[in-house]
């Protein structure tokens, strides 16, 4: 990004020089600095609850289709660099091209919620809630078998509904974002290569959700 | 720009189209906004006080029918007599309503949005938007939160901690829709915080006026800058443990259940991750303004700026590693007591070097004692008192065996009210002319100033000792203990001192009304300070500044030899200054 072409993202004002990052990117980088410590927070008593767990953990691919969601997370990384693309369509000045892309992200993230909604209902169907296992269900029923760990169920389904949900919540919040942004500025035309701030700024959270999603999956989903 | 300059730059009017809804409702000026957070926060302030008095018609008169306690239903008092169950509700809902909604927002929500584009000279926050939802999700938080207080089987009773289980079990607290409320409300009230806190980052950063340097922002705006960092990193966490809390009353998990492996530890380890940056954040907005007051009321420049500035900053990093000694009894690992003792000790570092700060500035100056400046000494006195009873829970030993009583309660007091209410007050009069446009009743102030002073101490000095005694921080009677009962009439001495306490606010609430319609109007600099904010007309237009203002040098310029006047505002250019390099307009 040059000097000139970043030119509108600037404030209309002469200011003390700040940072060298126009305010909405610099507030984006703000807020994705407390949206680390919101999911540090679900993370980290994960990992306190999981260490601490009385007796073993479910093994991977058990409970969780590691597979579908494994096509889920190659979605979203998708999606993430179908997100470049578009950012990297206007700054290049070729809006229509952005537009695309646009869609293309928007498309593979609401994808992204739409298989995650599946996996739920399939999830809860098969008796995992996030209390624990339903009584009568076909994970209770390995649980008495012996395959599922009867001590640490309430523990795997609490934490696995709230971290992956809060996800799903956040990645729903960027699909709606985008689509927004995609009807109101990029389909009449309002980014181009002097403004293309709400690309840059919604991209960045694409990616910080994205970011989220890779550490999920490795430590919900496979070990 | 000189003064003169602005005040003929002042008489333009500008062209102010928007309507009634648009300018007084949903606001986006920070002015305007900083104010609904004013009459918000001060709403909860009284909430909160009348609540405190029936705590302390039970406390003093244990069994006896409070006065209008029979306007309250049966769930709460019989004949007038305080239930149990209803006492525990007040301590939690006393605790919650002053923490979150009446400091917490009187300091961040008012000081932060009305000071911070003023004193940067900036047109608005970086978000004016964002900045007016964060007004409104913090008016749904404290809706949901006085919700609390008339849903069935009433508010929360597991004390504003909101300790695991008692909190997460409906059957152990006997309170299920206003436990579920609470978390519910502090997560629209963490939403608040952080659209709040990454604004006024944002504006800090990027919107000062040219000249504005950061070493010539005033310390108000250093410590505001401070607490938002503070607020946007540890608030989220907060949430997070909130949303953890209420699946656990909501969908059954089991993360603090320790009958299916959970782990009630976390609940206290995650609040007070959270709750001890924030005794920070609801202290170091208290100390910029007060040492804005200070050196104003001194006639001196700021004794050590600088040490200032990076005590400030000390704090704000210590406040992270901290948490454990709320924890010392909890039965956490004691090895890591000791290492959390040694880094609260430390906090004592910066706290010491700015109370003396406070004193050097005051040596010798030509010490005007308006009402802010009597607001301001109140405050560093009393929360020199409040960080030395800090000292003594600070040592785990000392901590073990008065944890949990009225020497806690006495020591919050001290820093909460003595501490961060004074300078509230302080800032109030000092902006208020700023705010209203016109002064607040003097006589009055100073009135309001040494009753408040004198029932304050008279209220929570003899805590220490009913402490010390070992009287129970939540205790319902505590005359069904031989051990406290000598201790009795020191209970009734407190109680009587808190009525007082909260009557002498009457004269506050009058004068606060009385004046926004009948007061003298304020002239353009009342306090003859040098921010920026006193270079606009009062109240300020929405934009603020038409140009932004230049500034020369820092804020604390008083009795500068350079001038006549014992002031120098920051703008003012001299024919030594020089002009600043400038990021150009665009």
């Amino acid at each position: 990004m040059s000097a000139t072409t970043a030119a509108a993202m600037r404030p209309p004002f002469p200011a003390e020089p700040g940072l060298d990052v126009y305010n909405k990117k610099l507030g984006m980088w703000v807020f994705l600095a407390s949206e680390v410590m919101f999911f540090a927070a679900l993370i980290g008593s994960y990992i306190v609850l999981r260490f601490g767990a009385p007796g073993d953990w479910a093994r991977p691919g058990v409970v969780l289709n590691i597979k579908i969601t494994a096509f889920n997370t190659f979605l979203l990384i998708c999606s993430s660099v179908s997100m470049v693309k578009a950012y990297a369509a206007v700054a290049d000045g070729d809006p229509a091209k952005m537009r695309w892309w646009l869609l293309v992200t928007i498309i593979g993230g609401a994808c992204f919620v739409g298989i995650q909604v599946f996996e739920y209902t399939h999830l809860i169907e098969r008796g995992f809630l996030p209390s624990g296992v339903r009584d009568g269900s076909e994970l209770a029923d390995m649980v008495a078998k012996g395959v599922l760990p009867a001590a640490t169920m309430g523990l795997y389904g609490s934490t696995f509904f709230t971290m992956t949900g809060f996800h799903g919540f956040h990645v729903t919040c960027g699909v709606v974002s985008m689509l927004y942004l995609f009807l109101t500025k990029a389909l009449p035309g309002k980014y181009t290569v002097q403004d293309y701030a709400g690309i840059e700024v919604v991209g960045l959270y694409w990616h910080f959700v994205d970011l989220v999603w890779i550490i999920l999956f490795t430590i919900v989903y496979l070990v | 720009m000189t003064t003169a300059a602005a005040t003929t730059h002042g008489t333009h009017a500008h062209h102010d189209d928007r309507g009634f809804v648009k300018k007084y409702i949903f606001s986006t000026d920070h002015k305007v906004i900083g104010i609904q957070f004013l009459f918000l926060s001060l709403f909860f302030l009284l909430v909160g006080g009348v609540l405190a008095m029936q705590i302390r018609w039970q406390l003093a008169f244990p069994g006896q029918p409070m006065p209008l306690g029979n306007l309250l239903p049966a769930s709460m008092a019989v004949n007038g007599v305080i239930l149990p169950e209803y006492y525990i509700q007040l301590v939690t809902m006393h605790g919650t309503f002053m923490v979150f909604f009446a400091i917490m927002l009187l300091l961040v929500g008012v000081y932060a949005n009305f000071l911070i584009p003023l004193k940067l000279g900036a047109h608005d926050m970086a978000f004016p938007r964002i900045n007016m939802a964060s007004f409104w999700s913090a008016f749904v938080a404290g809706i949901l939160m006085s919700a609390t207080m008339f849903v069935q089987d009433g508010a929360p009773r597991a004390g504003w901690t909101m300790y695991v289980p008692l909190s997460a079990r409906h059957d152990y607290s006997g309170a299920s829709t206003g436990q579920e409320l609470w978390s519910l409300s502090i997560i629209f009230f963490g939403l608040s915080s952080v659209l709040g806190s990454l604004n006024y980052i944002t504006t800090v950063i990027n919107n000062r006026a040219p000249g504005m340097t950061w070493f010539r922002m005033p310390l108000s705006i250093w410590s505001l800058f401070i607490t938002a960092i503070l607020g946007l990193l540890a608030v989220p966490v907060l949430a997070g443990a909130a949303i953890m809390l209420l699946f656990e009353q909501i969908l059954g998990t089991h993360f603090f259940d320790t009958t299916a492996g959970g782990q009630a530890l976390l609940w206290q380890h995650l609040f007070w991750f959270f709750g001890h940056p924030e005794v920070y954040i609801l202290i170091l907005p208290a100390m910029g303004m007060v040492s804005d007051i200070v050196a104003n009321g001194s006639r001196k420049p700021i004794f050590g700026y600088h040490s200032m500035v990076f005590a400030i900053v000390g704090i704000g990093f210590l406040g992270w590693i901290v948490w454990g000694h709320h924890m010392f009894v909890s039965g956490m690992n004691p090895t890591l007591g000791s290492s959390f003792m040694v880094t609260t000790l430390l906090i004592a570092v910066p706290s010491a070097i700015k109370v003396f700060n406070w004193m050097g500035t005051m040596w010798r100056g030509n010490i005007r004692f308006h009402v802010p400046m009597l607001h301001a000494i109140g405050f560093v006195s009393m929360f020199t008192i409040g960080g030395l009873s800090g000292i003594f829970m600070a040592a785990t030993p000392v901590d073990m065996y008065i944890h949990d009583t009225y020497f806690i309660v006495a020591h919050i007091h001290y820093v909460l009210f003595g501490g961060s209410l004074f300078a509230i007050f302080a800032g109030i009069v000092f902006w208020y002319p700023k705010m209203f446009g016109r002064m607040l009743n003097e006589t009055a102030g100073k009135i309001h100033f040494w009753l408040t002073f004198i029932f304050y101490n008279a209220t929570f000095f003899p805590m220490h000792i009913i402490g010390m005694a070992g009287h129970m921080r939540r205790i319902y009677d505590p005359t069904i203990y031989a051990f406290l009962r000598p201790y009795q009439p020191i209970n009734v001495f407190i109680s009587i001192s808190a009525f007082l306490l909260f009557g002498t606010q009457l004269i506050f609430f009058v004068n606060f009304w009385w004046s926004m319609f009948a007061g003298k109007k304020a002239p353009l600099n009342p306090w003859e300070d040098n921010g920026l904010e006193w270079t606009l007309p009062s109240p300020a237009p929405h934009g603020n500044w038409e140009t932004p203002p230049t500034v020369y040098r820092g804020p604390y310029e008083f009795s500068s030899p350079d001038v006549s006047e014992d002031f120098l505002p920051q703008s003012r250019k001299l024919p030594s200054d020089r002009e600043p390099a400038l990021t150009p307009a665009h």
